[in-house]
């Protein structure tokens, strides 16, 4: 046994066990947080596989941001999900069909490369082993598919303003502070020195 | 069997005892965290005597000559303190958050270079590994804020979380110009390329290498990497989520004796690992300020801890005389003012790169 095959045993198991945690936890903030411990591990993952560029990028952008985002959701909300338990039966078919199509697809993916290991050999990008991935991937999305990927970046940047116009509310009656202007004050705008004679007051 | 022994030589393997092959990688590790733990000691104190001296204290003095004991006299104090734990707390996460913020902070040190080839791990991608590593760090304070099930501890939590999810964003905008300039992710690749390019090369001095180092061409980024590693640290003037006038002690308020120990511990570690990332960044790393003989006689990781130091010293000092911001002016000035700012230095330094060709050209690849 090597060190790697090891290390993918104690990562996979964690991995699985931790994704059954977060469906089978009853309080769902520990459920977000296995998923954390899910992610974090898939991650572990990545970097047997030699990813580590992937691996890093996944425990910043899911673990480090959309998780947390995830668990402000969950620690906010006052739900109570054991009334929402009680009527999930229903939608087990639903979710035995979904569960099924992904099975069948991962023993595709898995099976076609039991099948011909050289499956990755055809493809339009061909793994190039002699440079690191870093580089490998930034050749790829920002040489060759640049076009693509900007226009997935404008997508997501409309989909992003799309968002904040819907939830925005401009308040009238709300006292804003404007900070240019409070800088740009100058003493003789704020200042008046005022002889005030006796007894009359200004 | 053989795969065990490999595991064994490499992890705890002694020369001097002629078992094994190499040092042990355990020993090394030890060696480093003993060394960074009495380091945190004595910046604490400096911390302290700092703040003081600005306020015309003197500061802890009775602990040892010049009060040099007092950071082990407190840690003494807090671990022999019960450890009180909220009754309606979720216990287990409770104790989890603790050790996740100061395991998370110790973690991230196995990269940083302290001299040529002095680092733990000498990855390739050394600033990515640090940047994800700091990521996870919000994570033992909102799970202290929620599992503490008390108002000021959550109210803290949330301001923090907030606060370190923004200010990454220019953090990684930042470390975005610089990884342009040198072209690689190897913390010891960035501190080589401050010493083989840059504005001293340029004027034909070379022995001046301080000018070479990117505090000068990036120094924009140099004063955002600073300000946003204060808020990232929830140092002072962007010490909302502990702001003592409002939320007592924010997310750490429940807490006493060791875990609240650990929480200072990786408070601080995090402080002194923002500072050794600047002095990576920006400050030459391990290089000597003047590339001539009496400064280069001193060893690489002296300049190193020298600056790293100095960079610490700037914190406390912003510490002592600026006060807090308001809250909505920090988001304002990370969200506004910052990213902004960085997103175009992003541009502006890719485009000097592509049109003037200059930046490094020495890496592996």
């Amino acid at each position: 046994m090597t060190l790697a095959l090891f290390f993918f045993y104690v990562f996979s198991v964690i991995a699985v066990a931790s994704a059954l945690m977060v469906i089978a936890s009853r309080n769902p903030v520990h459920s977000v947080l296995f998923l954390i411990l899910c992610f974090v591990n898939a991650a572990g993952l990545f970097m047997l596989a030699g990813a580590e560029f992937l691996a890093l990028i996944l425990i910043v952008v899911y673990v480090g941001a959309v998780a947390v985002l995830f668990l402000f959701v969950t620690m906010m909300l006052d739900v109570d999900f054991a009334s929402l338990r009680q009527g999930m039966l229903q939608y087990a078919p639903v979710g035995v069909v979904v569960g099924l199509i992904l099975l069948v697809e991962l023993l595709l993916v898995g099976g076609s490369f039991v099948i011909s290991p050289n499956v990755t050999s055809t493809s339009v990008v061909p793994i190039d082993q002699t440079i690191d991935n870093t580089r490998a991937l930034g050749q790829v999305i920002y040489t060759r598919y640049v076009f693509l990927f900007q226009g997935a970046g404008a997508v997501l940047l409309v989909a992003m303003i799309g968002a904040i116009v819907l939830t925005l509310q401009h308040k009238t009656n709300v006292k804003r502070q404007n900070v240019m202007r409070q800088i740009s004050r100058k003493r003789s705008e704020g200042t008046e020195l005022v002889k005030v004679k006796s007894g009359q007051g200004v | 069997m053989q795969f065990v022994a490999a595991a064994l030589d490499y992890l705890l393997g002694i020369p001097l005892l002629g078992w094994g092959t190499q040092i042990g990688f355990v020993y090394k590790a030890l060696l480093f965290l003993v060394a960074l733990l009495i380091f945190t000691a004595y910046i604490l104190l400096a911390d302290r005597k700092i703040w003081a001296a600005v306020q015309v204290r003197r500061g802890p003095n009775v602990v040892g000559p010049f009060g040099l004991l007092q950071s082990f006299a407190d840690l003494l104090k807090f671990v022999f303190k019960e450890p009180v734990i909220p009754a309606s707390s979720d216990k287990v996460v409770f104790f989890i958050a603790p050790l996740v913020t100061s395991v998370l902070a110790l973690s991230a040190w196995a990269v940083i270079p302290l001299d040529a080839g002095w680092a733990l791990a000498n990855i390739n991608v050394g600033v990515l590994y640090i940047f994800a590593i700091s990521s996870l760090g919000v994570y033992g304070i909102i799970m202290a804020g929620w599992a503490s099930n008390s108002k000021y501890a959550f109210l803290g939590a949330l301001r923090s979380a907030a606060q370190m999810v923004s200010y990454e964003v220019s953090i990684g905008f930042v470390i975005i110009t610089v990884l342009l300039v040198v072209g690689s992710l190897n913390l010891s690749d960035i501190v080589t390329a401050q010493s083989q390019m840059g504005l001293a090369h340029m004027l034909g001095v070379p022995w001046l290498s301080f000018l070479d180092w990117f505090w000068l061409p990036l120094f924009p980024m140099f004063i955002i990497f600073f300000i946003s590693a204060l808020a990232e640290t929830n140092r002072p003037p962007f010490d909302l989520p502990e702001a003592e006038s409002e939320l007592v002690a924010g997310f750490m308020v429940e807490y006493s004796s060791t875990p609240y120990l650990l929480f200072m511990l990786g408070e601080y570690i995090a402080i002194q690992l923002m500072c050794a990332m600047t002095t990576i960044f920006f400050l030459g790393g391990w290089a000597s300020p003047i590339d001539l003989p009496p400064f280069t006689w001193v060893p690489g990781w002296i300049w190193f801890i020298l600056k790293v130091c100095a960079v610490f010293f700037m914190f406390a000092m912003v510490k002592a005389f600026v006060p807090r911001y308001r809250y909505d002016q920090l988001m304002r000035i990370g969200w506004k003012v910052f990213l902004p700012l960085s997103l175009i230095a992003v541009v502006v330094v890719a485009g000097v790169l592509q049109y003037t060709g200059w930046g490094w050209h020495g890496g592996g690849m």
